[in-house]
């Protein structure tokens, strides 16, 4: 019990430190809100609202934008850190190394979860859709923010060590988490569609396996690639 | 405290350390001095269990470094060149947040103690990033002592800090606990090696001799001392 509860404050006290500095900088929020509203305004404006199911687009716009803006973001969750080596700091600390990691998916997950609150209004207002199923896509965008972060926290600290690490994130990242990618837009889709979330059963549990294995499994390999 | 036994450690087809041993007793300070790029950072950043060596053992504090590196991360202190630090937090949050880390009880009244004495008090709510390099080093100094390690590994320590501080660094590593605190510290700057280690290592061609400070300093030498790592010829 002590020594859950002292991992526990630990990784708060990780995560403290990461919003502290994100409050101070807003580097990774306000350039992921940014680019994802030009990601949904340009999808807006490329089609006519009037001829094309919006419902069937909508989907595969607000993952696009979830997706491509989260890169943005998770690309500055350790490279913040090689300023003045604090990364060597945070790994002379007498904590396991799955602490750091967890602690980085929490904070990768905040900064995500606060993009979406205002990405995920912006697409209902913009492709005028129905806000009726709004509780339903929290559960999905969820999931699938939980994918996205485990893994993007993993290949953000293997990029750390690369000059060219902001290529280096999206190559590594968007091919590995493309069923992660495919299944939001399937139950988004099927949300949107007015279907209950029984009927995408099947896509809920490959997002919830998704998250599991790849968070387990990087936390497991964060050991590794974390060291030079 | 420290022993280092046969270490290794290669860069690719780069082999920087070939048999390193050397032992650092309670209360001792050794300095390790060679020239640029004989591998002195590279021997503390294995015992601070940033890198893993190739071959060899290395015990510190009676851990074994390949089995308990979280045990030696609590006993061990590190300046190095870099800071440590975050550019975008105060000095004051900075030093709470690695007191956290490091359990340490009430580590308000550590810090306010360590910044006191190297002058950080009056700017602890300055953001690092807008403090000169030599306030920047205190405040790495300050980090690094946070938790009263009883090991402290210095990677040439004195790196733009004017020669009132280097006297307050000095006062903080070998006066304050230093009837039981190890310390090791690199530096190329033979007279301070001199000055602040009885006994000095000399890291050349990979291997380490170590030799009685006034003798291996005394000879003024220093570019056949790096090149040789001759201790008994250089007094």
């Amino acid at each position: 019990m002590g020594q859950a509860r002292g991992f526990l404050s630990r990784v708060l006290t990780l995560v403290a430190k990461d919003i502290r500095i994100e409050w101070r900088t807003r580097d990774s929020v306000v350039t992921m809100v940014v680019f994802g509203l030009i990601v949904l305004l340009t999808f807006g404006f490329a089609f006519d609202m009037a001829v094309v199911n919006v419902g069937a687009i909508a989907p595969g716009v607000l993952w696009a934008a979830i997706a491509f803006s989260s890169t943005l973001g998770l690309s500055r969750s350790f490279s913040m850190e090689k300023d003045r080596g604090a990364i060597e700091g945070l790994l002379l600390l007498p904590v396991d190394r799955s602490t750091i990691f967890l602690a980085k998916v929490a904070a990768n997950l905040m900064y995500m979860g606060v993009a979406e609150v205002v990405l995920v209004p912006a697409l209902v207002v913009l492709f005028n859709l129905s806000a009726a199923h709004l509780g339903s896509l929290l559960l999905v965008v969820l999931l699938g923010s939980v994918g996205f972060a485990g893994v993007g926290t993993l290949f953000s600290a293997i990029a750390i060590h690369s000059r060219a690490r902001e290529v280096l994130l999206p190559v590594l990242l968007l091919p590995v988490t493309t069923p992660v990618v495919l299944a939001c837009v399937k139950v988004t889709n099927s949300i949107f569609a007015g279907f209950s979330l029984d009927e995408v059963a099947h896509w809920l549990v490959l997002l919830v396996a998704f998250d599991v294995i790849f968070l387990a499994l990087s936390a497991l390999l964060f050991d590794y690639v974390i060291e030079d | 405290m420290i022993e280092v036994h046969d270490v290794h450690k290669s860069f690719g087809y780069r082999s920087v350390l070939r048999g390193v041993s050397l032992v650092v007793g309670p209360g001792e300070t050794v300095a390790l001095i060679g020239a640029n790029g004989a591998g002195k950072s590279t021997l503390l950043h294995i015992l601070s269990t940033l890198i893993q060596p190739d071959y060899g053992e290395v015990r510190i504090a009676g851990f074994d470094l390949a089995r308990k590196p979280q045990e030696i991360r609590r006993r061990i202190g590190l300046i190095a060149h870099k800071t440590l630090l975050y550019d975008d937090l105060s000095v004051g949050q900075n030093l709470r947040f690695y007191g956290r880390m490091y359990g340490v009880p009430k580590p308000e009244v550590i810090n306010r103690s360590l910044m006191e004495r190297l002058g950080l008090w009056e700017r602890r709510d300055e953001l690092v990033r807008s403090l000169s390099r030599g306030f920047q080093q205190r405040a790495a100094i300050a980090r690094a002592l946070v938790h009263d390690p009883p090991i402290l590994l210095l990677d040439e320590p004195d790196t733009g800090l004017d020669a009132h501080t280097i006297e307050i660094l000095r006062a903080l590593v070998l006066n304050d606990g230093a009837r039981r605190r190890a310390v090791l510290m690199a530096t190329h700057n033979v007279h301070r090696a001199a000055k602040w280690g009885r006994r000095v290592a000399v890291l050349a061609d990979g291997r380490v001799t170590v030799g009685d400070s006034t003798d291996v300093c005394g000879s003024g030498d220093q570019e056949r001392l790096f090149e040789t790592g001759d201790v008994h010829g250089a007094g």
